[in-house]
């Protein structure tokens, strides 16, 4: 296929920009793919940081990570038919009830398993998300339940090269806004570093008066406290059902196993990366946009065994 | 499994001359979704709906008993063979009905063909049910893949939408519904200007709506099902497509997914059913009583079927004397005897098996125009019976062809 | 793994055994005598799950690797077995070994990319191959996609023996499940297996004392995937068709719940598991809106209370080796 380059005219000519193609693909749509792209990369980043910060932090491997993120959703919802409360209030609202039921987990369940290997956690947290899923499916149906954009940020941009609609932008923004908070909390404040310390050495940092016992409670409860807010930020654009979490979970999985599973840095840049390659996938090979991120994933485990910025061998 | 008896009837022989009721004992099997994705459009709404088939048959033929049970095949083709087979061999039943899911149907139809028992579908699509895959033991109740095809497609090119692009799913399903209806759309007049295949539970479709916008074609085909299609559905109102000028046609749509996504996202969709809750006074009526065992929900077309199926059955059973346990000669009786049942009207099952009635092309009312809960659809056009389903001659169907 | 500290480390080995022998010759009479109690056909189901269960054991209770894609092998042994004997007209047995070549030529692959890694890593790589072949199959014409592979005849065994006859189908999947299941007993009662054992103790030790660990866990890895593979080839002529549902990552999962359930690293443990996981499948099936929290429970409660699994507890309690 012959490859037309004209250089676009910049500036204020702008809207006459000549189209190139790249590949056969108009570089139009291109652009509105890679942004598109963007934009789900940075929600795969959002849903993948609490479960790296749970693993990064405390070895558990969090399998209800996806039920968490549905009840995030659910609560949004249940909070808007209970008190009209709406998606700004549910965002905080939320995240908060959803934590608390993480940290009752942590206090019921998941403290007796970190003598063990990681497999009694992995299973324990496996065998929860099948009950919430369950749970929630009894009550509410299959189908889904109804939740829309709110009214402040319906409607969007045309771009000239695509329609943006207002929440998508929203989604990046506030993505990038928590992920980089997480990280700075994490890494550079010193509430972060005791929990880092904690988590090397526990029996020091006990001995320097720190509750270690209580920091691992509320860590889990704020990688919880994430999913549920990545949940929240879903309800708008993604069907609110049971079984949404199951069907993302495995694919945020790869995330932070590519990513590496100690390194929170390392699960924002491959959410975001991985976004990308998926929309660029859709756009040149749509049928395998689901596996891209499999292939991916084999690849990096067999070539880098830690992941990409992984620090745990 | 749970059983459920079905109102018992009383086997009084009437003492003053002449006719003896003759006593029919059947066992009736709901084999649906009870658990995962289908539960809303089968599961409890078709045993609820089982129970009131049952309910006002036995009112009026006293010598009619009937047992029920029910079971769930978790959309898994395995369990429901192992169920359907367990049914046959062991619990003595008779009918099985239901089964959203097309694998499942599948399958369970060569369990009936094998034992010579009856299977009604009324959940699942796919048309080879009476097509190649056809049997005489098997009955396709409610709808089917190529009639939502020709349904939607026919009627919307009718109606100005000439030009299409598909979004597909990317599995047999969404193949065979796309190339259903694009046959539909082009036999129509009507032109086909692009498609992209998106994989089986995609969470987002951004990318693909993208595509869809900027072929500017009048009508997006939605040749998927279930979460997918709720999804791009969903995504299409974020991306003003609908208010763009294009308009989206879902090739498979339930009341209960109108229900999930709220009238202002599912405004303008155009749909084909073959039964809706609102459309007469007979089926609001219907509705109330079925709701008093499912509060707060809306049955689907697959509930009615589940209802109008279960009582050609069980005429059936009255006209041969209750000798029902010779599967092939039971349909047959059922395909002789034309179907008259309050929700679905008259109609006829043909050599194939297919049960042909009437569809209704419905469009999702905006929110201003609901008046009530569950107000939904308004009718756009009736598909006549004779028009609506595949051509006997057409479906490949062993029984017809020879 | 948590190591079940074995209570008769100290007892001679003939005392050992004797407590499997018999609990082999009870498993036996049992299964000779059920189909005539029961449903033969839920039993034969039982027998195959109960073989994919023990196969999964092998490479997670004795070597400590555990793989989070067996659903690759069985049932992708599931699709060719099925091909083989409705497209291909092969005999039953052949097509049987038509599967079961497919699950070798697999688990030689994966495994040959899945040992380099440990630990998580080494499971991730498992279900990342396992999820690629799930989409390869959901897209492959032959396999039927949603619909899977249906009415598979049962065919002739050896071309004289017709497996229509439930009786004789059984017969046959009750052979093929104590030869699997004795199969593995020898795997894990010989030098081979001790050296298994040894890796999953301490790997680091076996390398230092001159074994080659790669290529013990790459026969340990191929043997399971086969006998993985035996197990959903046979399920395939016994039900009669195949489908998505055996090669997604639920019915990985499914197999990790019956195994642990049964007891991780006990030889009748799978077993056991298998069938208790799938009779409480049937039994539940009328309260199917439950099933899915009910199966939670239990992953939770074994996993909390009783890790050593049913026939794990029972084995300590009676202070024997089962």
């Amino acid at each position: 296929m012959a490859h037309d380059f004209v250089l676009a005219v910049p500036g204020h000519e702008r809207n006459r920009l000549v189209m190139f193609e790249i590949f056969g693909i108009p570089s139009q749509a291109l652009f509105g793919q890679l942004l598109i792209g963007l934009i789900n990369g940075s929600f795969y980043a959002l849903l993948s940081l609490g479960l790296a910060v749970i693993f990064g932090m405390l070895n558990i491997i969090n399998f209800s990570h996806g039920a968490q993120y549905m009840m995030g959703a659910f609560a949004a919802y249940l909070i808007l038919q209970h008190s009209g409360l709406g998606y700004w209030p549910a965002l905080i609202i939320a995240p908060i009830l959803v934590g608390i039921t993480g940290i009752i987990i942590e206090r019921l369940f998941l403290q007796w398993l970190y003598k063990l290997d990681h497999l009694y956690g992995l299973l324990l947290t496996f065998g929860l998300a099948l009950i919430f899923e369950g749970v929630a499916r009894n009550y509410f149906g299959s189908a889904g339940l109804p939740y829309t954009v709110p009214e402040s940020l319906q409607g969007g941009r045309n771009l000239g090269f695509m329609f943006l609609p207002n929440y998508r932008a929203w989604v990046i923004v506030a993505s990038l806004g928590v992920c980089f908070g997480t990280w700075f909390v994490i890494e550079r404040t010193r509430l972060g570093a005791y929990l880092r310390a904690a988590t090397e050495n526990p029996t020091l940092v006990r001995a320097f008066g720190i509750n270690v016992p209580r920091m691992i409670t509320l860590t889990y409860g704020f990688g919880v406290a994430l999913a549920a807010f990545a949940g929240v930020m879903a309800a708008p654009i993604y069907n609110v059902s049971p079984q949404m979490g199951s069907e993302l979970i495995i694919v945020v999985f790869a995330v932070v196993v590519i990513g590496g599973m100690g390194s929170i840095l390392g699960a924002i840049i491959t959410g975001f990366g991985l976004g990308v390659i998926e929309g660029l996938t859709k756009v040149f090979f749509p049928e395998a946009s689901n596996t891209v991120i499999f292939v991916i994933m084999a690849i990096v485990l067999l070539v880098r065994p830690a992941g990409l910025f992984g620090r745990r061998g | 499994m749970k059983k459920t008896l079905g109102l018992a009837a009383l086997a009084a022989i009437l003492a003053c001359g002449g006719a003896n009721a003759q006593q029919v004992n059947v066992k009736i099997g709901v084999l649906t979704d009870m658990s995962s994705l289908y539960a809303d459009i089968g599961g409890p709404g078709s045993v609820a709906a089982a129970k009131m088939a049952i309910a006002d048959f036995t009112k009026d033929h006293p010598n009619v008993k009937v047992e029920l049970i029910n079971g769930d095949h978790q959309n898994k083709p395995d369990i429901g063979s192992q169920i359907a087979n367990q049914w046959f061999d062991v619990d003595k039943v008779d009918l099985i009905i239901d089964t959203p899911n097309s694998g499942v149907a599948l399958a369970v139809s060569q369990v009936a063909s094998q034992k010579n028992k009856i299977f009604i579908v009324s959940g699942a699509a796919a048309s080879d049910l009476t097509g190649p895959k056809c049997n005489a033991n098997t009955i396709h109740w409610t709808y089917d893949t190529w009639m939502l095809a020709n349904g939607t497609g026919t009627a919307i090119v009718k109606t100005g939408g000439d030009t299409w692009f598909f979004l597909t799913s990317d599995y047999a399903f969404g193949h065979a519904l796309e190339r259903d209806t694009m046959a539909a759309v082009e036999k129509a007049g009507g032109k086909v200007v692009g498609k992209v295949r998106h994989p089986l539970n995609t969470n987002d479709f951004s990318s693909f709506l993208l595509q869809a916008q900027s072929s500017k074609a009048k009508v997006i085909g939605l040749a998927n099902a279930g979460g997918d299609t709720i999804n791009s559905i969903k995504q299409a109102a974020e991306f003003g497509i609908v208010k763009g000028g294009q308009s989206l046609a879902g090739l498979l749509v339930f009341a209960s997914d109108v229900a999930a996504l709220g009238l202002p996202t599912a405004q303008g969709l155009v749909l084909t059913e073959t039964w809706y809750w609102d459309m007469n006074d007979v089926n609001r009526a219907w509705t109330k009583r079925w709701q008093q065992e499912r509060q707060g929900k809306f049955p689907t077309m697959i509930h009615a079927g589940v209802y109008a199926g279960i009582t050609h059955y069980l005429k059936a059973a009255v006209a041969l004397k209750g000798n029902v346990s010779d599967g092939k000669a039971v349909v047959a009786q059922m395909k002789s005897m034309p179907t008259d049942d309050p929700l679905f009207g008259k109609g006829t099952i043909r050599a194939d098996g297919r049960k042909v009635h009437p569809a209704y092309l419905f469009e999702v009312k905006k929110p201003e125009e609901s008046k009530y809960p569950g107000d939904f659809y308004k009718v756009r056009a009736t598909i006549p019976a004779d028009e609506a389903f595949r051509p006997l001659k057409e479906g490949n169907c062993p029984l017809v062809t020879g | 793994m948590e190591r079940v500290v074995d209570p008769l480390a100290t007892k001679p080995s003939a005392l050992r055994t004797q407590s499997e022998t018999i609990a082999f010759v009870i498993m036996v009479a049992a299964l000779v005598i059920a189909p005539f109690l029961t449903y033969p056909l839920f039993l034969m189901q039982a027998m195959c799950f109960a073989l994919f269960a023990c196969a999964f054991n092998l490479l997670v209770g004795y070597v400590g690797l555990l793989s989070f894609g067996h659903a690759l092998y069985f049932g992708w042994a599931s699709y060719l077995s099925a091909h083989a004997a409705k497209v291909w007209g092969l005999t039953p047995e052949l097509a049987i070994l038509t599967g079961t070549a497919t699950a070798a030529i697999c688990g030689l692959v994966a495994g040959s990319l899945a040992i380099r890694r440990q630990g998580i890593y080494f499971s991730m790589i498992t279900l990342a191959l396992a999820q690629m072949m799930y989409f390869f199959a959901l897209q492959a014409k032959f396999t039927g996609g949603e619909d899977g592979i249906q009415a598979v005849p049962r065919g002739h065994l050896f071309g004289l023996i017709d497996l229509r006859n439930e009786m004789a189908m059984y017969a046959v999947v009750l052979v093929i499940f104590l030869a699997g299941f004795t199969f593995i007993y020898r795997i894990i009662h010989s030098p081979f297996g001790e050296v298994l054992k040894a890796i999953r103790e301490n790997e680091a030790r076996a390398t230092s004392l001159g074994y080659k660990t790669d290529r013990y866990k790459l026969v340990a890895f191929v043997l399971s995937a086969t006998l993985a593979g035996v197990a959903g080839a046979t399920k395939a002529i016994v039900l009669q068709l195949a489908s998505l549902t055996d090669v997604n990552w639920p019915m990985s999962g499914e197999v990790v719940l019956m195994t642990l359930v049964g007891g991780l690293g006990t030889i009748f443990g799978p077993m056991v598991g298998a069938f208790v996981i799938l009779v409480m499948q049937f039994k539940l099936a009328p309260i199917g809106e439950w099933v899915l929290v009910i199966q939670g429970a239990i992953f939770v409660a074994c996993v909390l209370l009783f890790r050593r699994g049913i026939i794990g507890e029972l084995a300590n309690l009676l202070r024997i080796r089962l």
